[in-house]
């Protein structure tokens, strides 16, 4: 099934409109792979008909099926282990410290795909009850793709998923099997986080002033000023002594003054205070 | 280089394990039950085991039970990799001295990161 380069442009300006995301060169000989199905589904015969019918807009649910099919959400639970471990030892241990009043801890993982990301970090604090007795831990997930948080939401991982970067002990002890070689993630865990459909292209969801961002893997496919504008919100979004993280090989140097590394976290990131207002004057 | 003995009496399914730990650099051995796989560790102790549940002769429980009973210098880490995906089996396994355990079937994603978690990757 062939895709005319007219559709390609459609598929990638409408992608670019809604989410901000690039079609990467690498991904574009995917198209015609992620959307065979919808094709097949739908009985359009063709991709370039498939995208006729997106564009003519009298169907916002194929839109956003097509949408979500042409977004990468590849993740795993854990997905490179060095930086929970940062995440989860020391820069965990520095926020306890700085919020042995709150008592409350606020994360936002941003892009959140499939929710292995924020399941990891619930995981870890439902591990750990003895010490964050008495705090209120609120982790927040967001995701542009609907199809992406219903599944998060859902809690219901292939074996595949359930297997990637997650030890074998916490799935045992978290999820239980389900039919069809699926295993579900345990109530408890479920309500521990909450999921919502968030485009980062909007302003950041509340309390917007987030302990803990997370904001991995989803920059990559941005254009150098949605990236800007993305970082400006996730810095507005923090509190001001908040940790950045992302994906292993993104970072913030270059890319906006409102974020440096994290001196006692190399890998992190916090957020600069005195560079807000500068950045506010310069846009 | 790491080396890993891969045990299981399907050929074919060690010769998929042996080209996904050879592309992740791993010196391959191969046994073909437990109690070949048990010769094998006494020859040259892998750094880890990739194990499978059901062979002819001696199977993976038997074999990972009397490896962790013998007073080997060193205990390699255990990685089951079997269709047995229940969590009875699983937890049986962990009880019996498994490290990891890999759900058939598998890719080369899931047994890189199993590899990782137990820190020989
Ligand atoms: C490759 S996944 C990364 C998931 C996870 N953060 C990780 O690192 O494993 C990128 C996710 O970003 C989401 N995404 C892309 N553009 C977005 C936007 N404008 N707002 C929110 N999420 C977006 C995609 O839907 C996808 O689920
Ligand atoms: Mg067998």
């Amino acid at each position: 099934m062939e895709v005319s380069a007219a559709s390609t442009r459609v598929l990638s300006s409408m992608l670019e409109q809604r989410t901000g995301q690039q079609l990467a060169m690498s991904r574009q000989w995917r198209i015609e792979t992620v959307l065979q199905s919808l094709v097949r589904a739908r009985g359009l015969g063709s991709l370039d008909r498939l995208v006729h019918a997106v564009a003519a807009g009298g169907d916002p649910a194929l839109a956003d099926a097509v949408i979500d099919a042409l977004l990468n959400n590849e993740t795993s639970f854990y997905r490179d282990r060095n930086s929970f471990e940062l995440l989860l030892g020391p820069a965990m241990a520095r926020l306890e410290q700085a919020r042995t009043r709150e008592r409350r801890i606020s994360i936002w993982s941003a892009g959140c795909s499939t929710g292995q990301e924020a399941y990891s970090i619930a995981m870890w604090f439902a591990e750990r009850k003895a010490r964050w007795v008495g705090w209120t831990i609120d982790i927040l997930a967001t995701d542009v793709s609907r199809t992406a948080v219903d599944q998060a939401r859902s809690g219901l991982y292939s074996q595949f998923e359930v297997q990637r970067g997650l030890p074998v002990t916490q799935m045992i002890r978290w999820f239980e099997e389900s039919p069809g070689a699926n295993w579900r993630i345990l109530p408890e865990l479920r309500r521990a986080v909450r999921f919502e459909v968030h485009s980062l292209m909007n302003p950041a969801p509340s309390p917007a002033r987030f302990d803990v961002i997370l904001c991995r893997n989803v920059l990559l496919y941005f254009s150098d000023q949605v990236r800007r504008i993305v970082f400006a919100r996730l810095a507005e979004a923090a509190a001001p002594d908040a940790v950045l993280m992302l994906g292993a090989g993104e970072t913030v140097i270059g890319q906006t003054p409102a974020f440096v590394s994290d001196p006692d976290c190399r890998g992190l990131y916090i957020r600069r205070p005195d560079a807000l207002p500068a950045y506010r004057a310069a846009s | 280089m790491k080396s890993c003995l891969v045990v299981d009496d399907s050929k074919v399914i060690r010769k998929v394990a042996r080209h996904i730990l050879e592309t992740l650099n791993f010196s391959v051995q191969e046994a073909g039950d437990g109690r070949e796989a048990l010769t094998r560790c006494e020859e040259h102790m892998p750094d880890v085991v990739l194990l499978d549940w059901n062979m002819p002769v001696m199977g993976g429980m038997e074999f990972l039970r009397t490896l962790r009973q013998r007073s080997f210098e060193s205990q390699p880490k255990v990685v089951f990799c079997t269709t047995e995906n229940d969590a009875a089996h699983i937890r049986a396994a962990i009880d019996a001295g498994a490290d990891e355990y890999v759900m058939k079937p598998f890719d080369r994603e899931t047994l890189e990161s199993k590899l990782q978690i137990v820190g020989v990757a």
